[in-house]
Formats: structure tokens, C-alpha cells, sequence
């Protein structure tokens, strides 16, 4: 009899995928690189003037947040899906939207958490001004692990579809624009010197509500797509 | 003896078609099930009803006489389902698929060592499982079974990918369960050694409409 706790089973699955990620390192690189690329590449075709350049960079930086997100999406449950660890997971004696928190949660640690530590990097080379860096920072935070459980939702749904790529990311990033437009927002007010206080608070229940549900959404997605 | 698993009344139907209706059947602890039939007839199907995978149409599975929907969790608890697909991380060595596999299955493993001698990959412990043979990662998958205390194994082709030694490793692996009151309900191909009481045949014909 497998008397494992939930919480016993949670940390392992964590830590297996973990395990499996640091062997991957390329997978967790090639997002990051882009989201740098493509920073880099913009002041280079719309020239170097600071004025232009940091009224664009949250956008760019967003955008490219975004993008990143979805590059490396598909393969969120793929390998489970195909060595048949997906079918394991639904079988753990624990509740499965718990057991999809803890994915989401390694999901975010290895995409999202570089992303906001990359960020003054990006601000930098955006010439962003010094005064909205921090709030940037802040709006990563709260809107990459909402960017993680919704991919986590997408991918659930279409893992066993075998090409689900494109359907992915037409099913994602409707979902991210809210995501996309209260964040730039909130570093603008920053900018023009008014309080982002409010488009903050918006994120942040925004991310308690995706963080709620998600997970309750991946675990039925799971279910039937190891059916 | 007591009957470990019931299957009363169980109806499938995938895309359409009818795999098996009004199937009833009875596993004692100390047997075995062997479920035969062609391809596509719904062996696997049947297997991961009983695993809690996939909802019948009609009918119910009883675990100890308690229906599986009750309580899914104390169901997972007591079985083990080990199917096509070996569920090794093929990114892990065989040592830390087994660390990571025993704790998901609530068992602090002593000697991990020992385990690997038994299924006969001592040597091959720290290589990455995708660089080992389908039968090797088989044997890493099934070292399950030589720690786990689920009362109910349900295995889909056990025997796939697996040498003629390894075979035989399974099959005293398998007595031993039985011995110790277990219950095994698989699928194969190959002919089982068992004879007599312990084994029941179920044959599953797919039913066209």
C-alpha cells in the first residue's frame, strides 16, 4: 500500500522534473535567448534615440515575454505525455490539480523567474528609464506565473492531439492580453508619474484568480487526454 | 479465498464501437487473470478501467467489495498499474528513475543497489535511460514490482521488449505476490508457465455491432 502524503508526492514530482529540466539546459536557455535576441534587435532597426526607445521597451519586453512563453509550451507535458508518466501522474494517490500546481510551479521557476531576473538586462538595453525598472520587475513577477499556468492549461488540452503547436498559440495568446495590457500600463503610469498602484492590484488578482483555476483546468485536461 | 477485484457488468465503447459488454468477472487474492484476445479487442482498454484511467460506459469495478468511484484515492493506493508505456524518464539514469519512482510510490528503498542487481542493471546505473535498450528501460520500469506492496497488480504486456531470463525473473516475482496474497490481473502474448487453479483465462472477442 502507498501510504506517500500529497505533499511527499508533490515534492518528488517536483524535484524528478527538476532533475529532468537541468539535464535539458538548452530547453531552458532558448527561451531566455530569445526574449534577449529580440531586445537587442530592436534598437538596431529603429535606431538608437533614447526618446523612442523607452516608450517602447515594456512593450517589447512584454511582447517578447509573451512569445518566449509560448516557444516552449508544446513540450510542458509532451515527454510525460509519451513515456506515459502523464497516465502515472492521474494515478498518484493525490489531487491532481495539486500535482499540476507543482508542475506549473517548476514550469514558472525555470522560465519565469530568469525572465524577471533578466529584465533590468532588457531595461538597460531598451534604455528604459531607472525610475520604471522596478515596476517592470514587479509586473514580471506577478504576470509570469500567470503566463506559466495558462500555457500549462493550453498544452494539458492539446498534448495529445500530436501537432498542437499552432492551435496552442491560438489558444493562448487571447488569453494573455489582459496580461499584456495591464502591465503596460502599469509601467507607463509609472513613467508619466502617476501612481501604478491600481493596474498592480488588477495583475495581482488577476494572477490569484489564473493560479486558482488553472490548475483545476490542467488537472481535467490531463484526465482526458489520457484517455 | 477472498476476492480481491469484481468486475460486475462492465460495457465499453471507444469511437463508436463496442469493446466488451456485460462483462462479470471475480479475482481471488493468489490469482491471476490473464486476459487474452487479438489486437484492438480491448484488453488495454479493460486494464485501464481497472486502473482508474478510463470510466466504463456501464457496470463497476469493486476493489476489497468497494466501488472505485467511492474513494479513487485509497484505489490508487492499493493497486499498481504498470502499462505500454514504461514511464521512465529518459533524461534519468536507472538510479534516479528508481529514487524518484520509489518515492512516488511511498517507499523508502534501503538499498537501491540491491534493486538493480535483481533486475539486472547493476553497471548501467548512471547512463542516461534513453541511451539504454527498450528492454533495459523495461527492466527499469518493472524493478517496481520488486518493492511494491500493492495488493493488485495490473500489467499491459509485462513480457514486451523483455529477454527470456527476464521473463523468467518476472514469473518468480510473480509467484511470490501471489504467495503473499496478492492479485495480478495482465495481458500477454506469451504464453504464461502458470497452470492449474491459480490461473483464470478471460478471452475478449471484439464485438462488432
Amino acid at each position: 500500500m502507498n501510504n506517500a502524503s500529497t505533499w511527499q508526492l508533490l515534492s518528488a514530482i517536483m524535484r524528478r522534473d527538476l532533475a529532468v529540466a537541468l539535464r535539458r539546459r538548452s530547453d531552458i536557455i532558448n527561451p531566455l535567448l530569445f526574449v534577449v535576441i529580440v531586445v537587442t534587435l530592436f534598437p538596431l532597426a529603429v535606431g538608437p534615440g533614447p526618446d523612442i526607445l523607452g516608450r517602447i521597451a515594456t512593450g517589447v519586453i512584454w511582447v517578447a515575454a509573451l512569445l518566449s512563453a509560448l516557444l516552449g509550451s508544446e513540450r510542458l507535458f509532451r515527454d510525460d505525455f509519451l513515456d506515459g508518466n502523464l497516465e502515472q501522474l492521474v494515478l498518484l494517490p493525490a489531487p491532481l490539480p495539486v500535482l499540476a500546481l507543482g508542475k506549473i510551479s517548476v514550469h514558472w521557476l525555470l522560465s519565469g523567474l530568469p525572465l524577471v531576473i533578466l529584465a533590468p538586462l532588457c531595461a538597460l538595453l531598451l534604455k528604459l528609464p531607472i525610475d520604471a525598472w522596478g515596476i517592470l520587475m514587479l509586473t514580471l513577477l506577478i504576470g509570469t506565473p500567470m503566463l506559466s499556468a495558462m500555457t500549462a492549461v493550453g498544452a494539458a488540452l492539446t498534448v495529445s492531439l500530436g501537432r498542437g503547436g499552432a492551435l496552442l498559440s491560438l489558444l493562448l495568446l487571447p488569453l494573455f492580453i489582459p496580461l499584456l495590457i495591464f502591465a503596460a500600463a502599469a509601467v507607463e503610469s509609472t513613467l508619466v508619474g502617476t501612481s501604478a498602484y491600481g493596474h498592480v492590484l488588477l495583475l495581482a488578482g488577476l494572477m490569484l484568480l489564473t493560479l486558482t483555476l488553472a490548475p483545476l483546468a490542467v488537472a481535467a485536461a490531463i484526465r482526458v487526454s489520457v484517455n | 479465498m477472498s476476492v480481491v477485484l469484481e468486475a460486475q457488468q462492465l460495457t465499453s465503447v471507444r469511437a463508436g464501437r463496442t469493446l466488451f459488454s456485460d462483462l462479470s468477472w471475480q479475482l481471488a487474492a493468489g490469482e491471476i487473470l490473464h486476459i487474452e484476445g487479438p489486437n484492438g479487442a480491448g484488453k488495454s482498454t479493460l486494464l485501464r478501467i481497472v486502473a482508474g484511467l478510463l470510466q466504463p460506459l456501464e457496470g463497476e469495478v469493486l476493489l476489497f467489495g468497494q466501488p472505485q468511484r467511492e474513494d479513487p484515492e485509497l484505489w490508487q493506493r492499493q493497486t499498481l498499474f504498470i502499462g505500454h508505456k514504461p514511464a521512465v524518464k529518459a533524461e534519468l539514469t536507472a538510479l534516479e528513475n528508481l529514487h524518484f519512482q520509489s518515492r512516488l510510490d511511498g517507499v523508502q528503498l534501503d538499498d537501491p543497489w540491491q534493486l538493480l542487481e535483481t533486475v539486472g542493471l547493476l553497471g548501467l546505473e548512471d547512463i542516461p535511460a534513453q541511451q539504454l535498450s527498450a528492454g533495459q528501460q523495461r527492466r527499469i520500469a518493472l524493478a517496481r514490482l520488486f518493492y511494491s506492496q500493492a495488493k493488485l497488480w495490473i500489467l499491459d504486456e509485462p513480457f514486451t521488449a523483455l529477454d527470456t531470463r527476464g521473463i523468467d525473473l518476472l514469473h518468480q516475482r510473480f509467484a511470490q505476490h501471489l504467495e503473499h496474497g496478492g492479485a495480478l490481473l495482465l495481458t500477454s502474448h506469451q504464453p504464461l508457465t502458470w497452470s492449474g487453479e491459480r490461473l483464470q483465462r478471460l478471452r475478449i472477442e471484439a464485438a462488432d455491432e
